[in-house]
């Protein structure tokens, strides 16, 4: 498995898209600026439902209306976030995926968007779901501190990348 | 004033936790992930406010009302990226200030500073009689969008730190 990935690493790295990422300097901090924006949008969109969910902050506006605001951004942002991140692993492919915290970060990403999408989907069936009984507001408030530690992860595990790298 | 800030800045680059930042090789990057929430924290809620002051987002309710919703976690925040920025400082101070892209980063900040007190102690002062409109006057506007470009200048030169150090 890891020969083939070594392998697959080798290619890629001579491949003419990755040669250009290399050799033109400004390409990877510029692809980095755009990638860090949108984890901004993304993940601070997920931190202001999150507390909204936590009662501590938008309490004058109705859950539902706060979760319409924010989450439908994730999605295209989302979309910007795997073409940049696309671009860095073509231009450096040891540096993510021979690195296990890479793969940790994929992980927490998963995590949190299939939290997003459950808080979603659980809105559009029935708009106070979460606050209809006392069990499922102490259930929101978990999933909320949840969700902010998930991104929290995915921002750590982004930044240690550079400091785990092997290749 | 000048003269007392070098000091400060020398005293705490010579001091322990400096030291402790710069030899510790867990420290520099737990602190550099701690900076990157903050910051992003900052500008995904910055922006969030200037979408909403170019009349492209939360339309259908007021500056203040949006403006409620989200400040206090910006300003958390921000203080925790100063807090967090301000111990990566120190840990190698000398080479940041010689960083033009730090230096730029810095007054870029200021820049953004300068625009909220304007816009807050000037522009703003009226609010009451348009803020709940959905297109608001020219000088909310600008306000916006001089925020949203200079935070974007804010995370380039940030980034450009880290590749000129």
């Amino acid at each position: 498995m890891t020969a083939t990935l070594i392998g697959f690493c080798s290619w890629l790295e001579s491949t003419a898209p990755s040669q250009v990422v290399q050799n033109v300097g400004w390409i990877i901090p510029t692809v980095q600026t755009v990638h860090i924006l949108c984890v901004a949008i993304v993940f601070s969109s997920a931190v202001l439902v999150d507390l909204r969910l936590l009662r501590l902050l938008g309490r004058d506006v109705p859950l539902p209306a706060v979760a319409r605001r924010y989450l439908p951004t994730t999605w295209p942002v989302l979309l910007v976030l795997m073409i940049t991140g696309g671009v860095l692993i073509v231009g450096e492919p040891r540096r993510s995926l021979l690195n296990s915290t890479f793969y940790i970060k994929m992980a927490l990403l998963a995590v949190a968007i299939v939290m997003t999408l459950g808080l979603q989907r659980s809105l559009r069936a029935s708009p106070n779901f979460w606050e209809l009984t006392a069990a499922r507001r102490a259930a929101a408030g978990i999933a909320a501190a949840a969700s902010m530690l998930v991104w929290c992860g995915i921002i750590f595990a982004g930044r240690w990348i550079a400091y785990t790298s092997t290749g | 004033m000048m003269a007392t800030l070098q000091e400060l800045i020398a005293y705490l680059a010579q001091s322990a936790w400096a030291d402790s930042i710069r030899e510790n090789e867990f420290l520099f990057p737990l602190l550099e992930s701690v900076h990157v929430i903050a910051i992003c924290l900052v500008i995904g809620t910055v922006l969030a406010l200037d979408l909403r002051l170019l009349g492209l987002a939360s339309v259908n309710r007021s500056v203040t009302s949006v403006a409620r919703g989200i400040l206090p976690l910006t300003w958390g925040a921000f203080a925790l990226a100063v807090v967090s920025g301000g111990l990566l400082f120190i840990s190698n101070a000398s080479h940041y200030l010689a960083n033009r892209y730090f230096d730029a980063k810095i007054c870029l900040i200021g820049i953004a500073g300068l625009n909220m007190v304007i816009f807050h102690l000037g522009g703003a002062k009226d609010r009451w009689h348009w803020e709940s409109e959905r297109r608001l006057p020219t000088k909310a506007r600008l306000a916006g969008g001089v925020s949203i470009l200079v935070w974007l200048a804010v995370v380039a030169g940030a980034r450009w730190i880290g590749f000129t150090m």
